[in-house]
This record gives C-alpha cells, structure tokens and sequence, in this order.
C-alpha cells in the first residue's frame, strides 16, 4: 500500500511539474511565433537576472510567474467571494485531471518480463469517456466565475462559453464515436495499439472524424478563432474580467492545458500517438531505448500540434456568435453523423476488418472516406454559403414582400397573445 | 483502514455534507454549486464501486448536462427577490416532520436488508463498457459465458438469456428523450406580441434568409423572425 | 489491467444504502422546503441520485453483499441518468415558461387554477 500510495505520488508530481513548466514555455513560444507572424522580435530580453546574459529570452516565463505570485489578490466587494474563490481552481482541477488517463507508450523493465504501462491510470476501460466527462467539467469553473463575478460582462462571457462548449461537445463525441466503432473499445490505449499495429493512422483513415475532431477540439480550448467567451474587445476579458493574481494566472494556465490537451487528444487518437513507421516498432512490449524513443515521438507530434493552433490563433479573425453556433449545429453535428454512419455502413457491407493487413487492406476505405470529405465540404459550401457571407447584410433594402408581410403581420388581431 | 475505506468516507462525507448544504442555503445559485459538487461526489463513488462507464456517464451527461441546463434556468430567472427565498417556519416544520418519517422508514428499511443468496466474488471483473453496450443492443454476453450450456448448444434455455436484455427499454428510452426535447423546445418557443414582432420586423427583413425558391409568406416571415431574434 | 484501488476490500453494502438514504431524505426535505421552483427540481435530482448510487451499490462486484448480477444495476442507473436529463429539460421549460407568465418563480403564486 505505501509502494501504491508513493508511485502514485511520484507519477502525479511528474506529470503536474511538466505541465506547469510546459505551459509556462509554451506562453513563451506563444508569444515568439506571434512575433514572428507578426514580423517582430517579441520577447528576447530576460535572461538571468543580475548579469546581463540574455539567453533570447527564456527567463521571461519565471519573470512572469514572480509577477504573478507578487500581484495583489485583489478581490472585488461585490463578489460572492466563496464561488469566486472556488471557479478558478475547479478549471484548473478539471485541466490536470484529463492526463490521469493518456497513454506514454509501455516499458518492458527486463526481458521477457510484464510490460508496465506508462501513465497514470493506464487501461481504463472507459478512458475515452472519462475523458469528456472531465471536459465536461470543466463548464462549471467558467459558469461559476462569471456568476460571482456579480459583472455583467462576466456573466455574458460565462453564458457564451457554456453554450458553446456544450454545443461543440456533440460533435466531438461524434468524431470520437467513429473512432470507437473502428477500435471496437474506449480505451486510449487500444485506439493507439490499432493505428501502431497496422501502421495506418486514423487521421488518413477518417479525415472526415478528423476535421470535425479538430475544430471541435479547438472551440473546447476555447482558442482565438473561437474565444467568444473571453473577447476582449467586447467584453473586456470575458468571465475573467474581475480576477487578478493568482487566481487569474489558474484560468490562464488552465486554457493553456486546454489547448495542450486538445493537441495530445488529436496526436493520440488521429496521428498515431506514439508510433512512427520505420522507427518505434508495433508491438506492445517496449525495450528502455524504445520506449524513451516513444515518449519523445509522441511529445514532439504533440509540440508540432500546438505550433500549428499557435498559427492558427493569428491567421483567423474571430467569429460572430451566430456563425460559431452554426458552424456547430449545421455543419459539424451533420458533419459528423456522416462519419459515423458511412463508417458503420462500410464495416457492415463492404469489409468488416479494414486494418488486418494495414495499407493494402485500408486503401479502399482511406480513398471512400476522403472522397467523403470532399463531397461533404462542396455540399455545404455550395448550400450554406449565406450562412457565411460575411458581408453585412442589414444594409439591404426591405423588399415588396417583407413590406406587405409587415402589414400583414400588424393587420392580424392578437392570436397569438391569448396562449 | 485502507485506501477503499479512505477513499469512501472521503466521498461519502462530501455527498451527504453538500446534499445537506443545498438544502440548507437559501441562495439559489449555491444550491446548484452544491448539486454540482454532490454529484460529483456520487460519480467517485460509482467509480469506487467499479461502475467505471456509469461513473464517467454520470459527470458527462448528469454533471456536464443536466446540470448545466439548470445552472442556465437559475441565471435565467435569477433577479433579485428570487435569488434568496426564505422559507417560513410552518413549511420547515412540515418538510421535517416528512424527512424525519420517510428517513425513519428508509433507516429501518436499509438495517433489514436480507442477506444475497450467493455473493459474488472478490476477484470478478467489473463490468466492461463493451458488455453494457451489447445489453442494450440485445445479447447478454454474460448470462451466455457464465450459463452451463456451452456456446454452441442452441437449445431454449440458452437462447431465452440472450434474449431477456435491454433493447426494448432502450428503445422506449430513445421515443421518451424525443419526445421530451420536443415538447421542451415548444414549451420554451420564443413568444412574442405582435408589435413586438412588427418593431423588430424592420431590422431583419433584409437579412430574413428563406430557402430558394420559397416565396416568403407572412406565418413563415414570422415564425422565423420569432425563432431568429 | 482494472484499477488497483477496486481490489484491496470491500465496503459493505449498507454503506452505501446509507448514503442513498440520505441523499433521498434531503432530496425530499428540499422540494417540499423550497419555494423557488428550480430549488424543486434540485431536490429532485437529490432523489433520482439515491436511487441510482443504491442501484450501483447493489450490483457492485466491489460492495460486499450486493445481490443483483453486475449488469442489471448498471443499466438502469443508466436509464435513470438518461431519465433525469429529459426530466430535467421538460422542467426547465415548463419553469422559463412559468416565470415568463407570472413574472416570478415562487410555486406558491402559482395557485391560479385553484378555483
């Protein structure tokens, strides 16, 4: 029992102090490709303090976490200062808790002996779902903060972000069902053990699941193209505008690991997690050198998401509200469906194990699913382009039939006050 | 004392206290907080009890659902005579005196449990998300392996455990969640006045956006603008 | 590979009926003390939650003394889930349309068909 109680302990401190640091140098990273989208230097001057070696500037994210712990907690007088308190750390709570179940690949200490799976609770047979479940969570530090925020710019930001997570949850869960029906299973491990074994990654196999996966994914991280929550143009910051200090630096860490978490999701579940051809092997035993080579395989598919939704956050302007809640509701749910029962359909009639012999039994279905994907994108480009003109469109004149239908509507008398 | 015992007083005593504490605050949205962390609570101790995919279904749809819904219900209708509704001493009164006869009768209830007939063993497994799954769709994994008839003999006994799962009350579920979201979303339709409607009618006629081909009538003009707005 | 936790003993079932017990009770205490209507349906939730850890408990292969063969309970602790969130949709509309109406959402002036 203290053997269990110690590893567990020892897992924990790992996998949190990487994360703490990880999102610290990755606000630091954030800010580099920012200025180099942007065509400026960004931040190269903290070093080690009190010399004057400069080191391009990695001493910024200690300088910024000393700023941090040094601020002021300021809190408001007209909060309810329990929730207030409280919203923050359940965020940060729900944050860390989603890593309890990804998969680093297996190590086999000594030949012929037990594979250990790396990870915290590795194996868990309703890892996927546990996964959302957390997720889902998650709502409740937004909704809290902006409620005891007693602000009405927190409280619009707070019912912003409540019904767009609950909205792209559906397609989400979606994209994650096809893939439960390819595995046949909810755990991690298996999805990953399936693309390693026949060496074709899901991201080939269901491009479809993907795109909708990863604009979902994005919209649960709550990044730019889809941080209706937190705009600060409109709303001053969103359900964080009365935090300061501490407090302020969990929400911020907390969407940072949203955004990492979302990147070890795709890499796991579409890119293979910690599988490369040619270079890591199948099987499921791991030898030290391997199973090393694994974690930074998978670390390094991680980073390379994250670079790429860090260039996504200054490419794309943000959303209106009703786009976002249509991109959400009209396309991807749609989007989705389609996946999963053309998926289901293929298994049932066309083949039943597309993954047995790897690329010279997947190809029909790689190829049926991506001319999918394109026939489905020309289809709503085609139905819905009104939906996404940006062009302002309140200008337009009323016309002849608006008009009349007007005064039709005031000529009625008032039916449909009695109910 | 181990970890099970540990981690059950742990849960246990955050289920009762917060269950406890939603009845005793008078604020409206605390009452939801402690909703919230209760059943959360309830999902570790599902997760304890080896009820993994319960458990996790629990969070994501109690807790990141239904619980979401009611916490837009309270922000919804939360001015400020309502967050806070005292009750009156007459009404304590008579929610006691039920509590106290329903909890005397569930005390009494619980210390007479009978004994089970045959205790199933420490080392079974907990039950797979793939077993729930194929009990709803019909088959009954478990009553086919742990039966003494093999597999292959398809004889009544056998076939009757396969059958006697759950696809029908699945199905009735499904109608019934339908048929709820329907009658909520007509219950909850946007209502307005009409010169409520015709004041707004002016700022989205231009960008109404009917379907090709479907002249805009004037019902259609205005359910949609109701809807739109 | 289960969680290790699961295995090292076994809680007994009255534990866990004991808790049922009270989350029923103060699911009962809170719909008839509460005057605001979605403290109600709270308590409701309070209730349906009783039932459904007794349910678990009971089909648990980890709660010493339970009865029921282990998929029986889990399944319908799942359609008590799925039954609790219809529930609660329909009681929330009916609660927006209740406060849209009487422009309150105390229960006890809602007594206009009381004749």
């Amino acid at each position: 029992m203290i053997v269990l109680c110690v590893t567990a302990l020892i897992k924990i401190f790992i996998i949190i102090g990487a994360l703490m640091t990880a999102a610290a140098y990755l606000v630091l990273v954030e800010r580099w490709v920012a200025a180099w989208v942007q065509d400026r230097l960004g931040p190269n001057r903290a070093g080690i303090p009190l010399t004057k070696i400069r080191l391009w500037g990695l001493g910024q994210p200690i300088a910024d976490g000393l700023k941090f712990i040094f601020k002021e907690e300021f809190v408001p007088g007209h909060v309810d200062k329990i929730l207030f308190t409280l919203a923050p750390i359940a965020t940060l709570a729900a944050a860390v808790l989603i890593y309890a179940v990804f998969p680093f690949g297996s190590l086999q200490w000594m030949a012929g002996g037990e594979p250990i799976p790396l990870g915290l609770v590795s194996g868990f047979s309703a890892g996927l779902v546990f996964i959302f479940a957390v997720n889902g969570v998650a709502v409740y530090g937004i909704i809290l903060g902006g409620w005891a925020s007693n602000n009405k710019y927190s409280l619009f930001g707070a019912l912003r972000g409540a019904a767009q997570l609950i909205a792209y949850e559906i397609p989400l869960s979606l994209a994650i069902l096809t893939l439960v029906l390819a595995a046949g299973s909810l755990r991690v491990e298996d999805v990953v053990a399936q693309q390693a074994e026949s060496g074709v990654w899901n991201v080939f196999l269901h491009p479809l699941a993907f795109v909708v996966f990863f604009v979902a994914a994005t919209a649960e991280a709550g990044r730019l193209p889809f941080d209706l929550p937190e705009t600060e143009q409109e709303l001053v910051g969103g359900y964080h505008t009365e935090y300061s200090g501490m407090r302020l630096m969990m929400y911020l860490v907390s969407e940072f690991l949203h955004m990492i978490t979302a990147s070890f999701l795709i890499v796991i579940l579409f890119f293979g997690g910690w599988h490369l051809w040619g270079l890591t092997g199948a099987e499921e035993a791991a030898t030290w050198p391997i199973a090393l080579l694994r974690v930074a395989v998978l670390l390094v598919k991680v980073l390379a998401v994250v670079f790429f939704f860090m260039l996504i956050r200054w490419s794309w302007p943000r959303f209106r509200f009703d786009q976002l809640m249509a991109l959400a509701w009209q396309v991807m749910v749609p989007w989705g469906l389609t996946q999963l029962v053309f998926l289901a359909l293929w298994l049932e009639f066309v083949e039943e194990d597309p993954w047995s012999r790897g690329w010279a039994s997947a190809w029909p279905l790689a190829a049926a699913n991506a001319a999918l994907l394109a026939a489905v994108w020309l289809l709503t480009a085609w139905v819905a382009q009104p939906y996404y003109d940006n062009r302002p469109r309140r200008l337009a004149l009323p016309t002849k039939a608006t008009v009349a239908s007007q005064r039709a509507i005031t000529a009625i008398p008032d039916a449909s006050q009695a109910n | 004392m181990d970890f099970n015992w540990l981690f059950f007083w742990i849960l246990a005593a955050i289920t009762v206290t917060s269950a406890v504490a939603a009845v005793l605050t008078t604020h409206i949205v605390r009452m939801a907080f402690y909703l919230v962390v209760c059943l959360g609570a309830v999902a570790g101790l599902f997760f304890l009890a080896g009820a993994y995919f319960v458990g996790a279904m629990q969070l994501m749809i109690y807790v990141g659902g239904t619980v979401v819904l009611i916490g837009f219900g309270v922000m919804l209708t939360a001015r400020t005579p309502f967050v806070r509704m005292q009750t009156t001493p007459d009404q304590w009164l008579l929610a006691m005196v039920t509590a106290a006869t329903l909890g005397a009768m569930l005390l009494q209830a619980t210390l007479r449990y009978p004994k089970p007939i045959e205790p199933p063993g420490i080392g079974e497994p907990a039950v797979s998300p793939g077993r729930l799954g194929t009990a709803f769709l019909g088959l009954r994994l478990e009553a086919a392996s742990s039966g003494t008839s093999s597999q292959t003999g398809g004889d009544g006994e056998d076939a009757e455990s396969l059958g006697v799962a759950y696809l029908l009350p699945f199905e009735l579920v499904s109608v019934h969640l339908l048929a709820v979201l329907i009658g909520a979303a007509y219950l909850a339709r946007p209502r307005r006045r009409p010169d409520q409607e015709t004041g707004r009618e002016g700022e989205h006629a231009g960008a109404e956006r009917s379907g090709p081909g479907e002249e805009p009538r004037p019902a259609a003009v205005a359910i949609a603008s109701g809807g739109d707005s | 590979m289960e969680l290790p936790l699961a295995h090292a003993s076994q809680i007994p079932l009255i534990a866990y009926l004991l808790v049922g017990s009270v989350l029923f009770v103060t699911g009962i205490t809170c719909m008839i003390a509460k005057r605001n209507l979605i403290g109600i349906l709270i308590g409701i939730e309070l209730i349906l939650n009783a039932g459904t850890v007794n349910l678990v408990a009971m089909s648990s292969p980890f709660v010493a003394g339970s009865g029921l063969p282990a998929l029986d309970g889990q399944v319908f602790a799942l359609f008590v889930i799925l039954l609790a969130a219809a529930e609660a949709a329909a009681a929330l509309a009916i609660a927006l349309t209740y406060y849209g109406g009487y422009a309150t959402i105390d229960v006890d002036h809602g007594d206009r068909l009381n004749g």
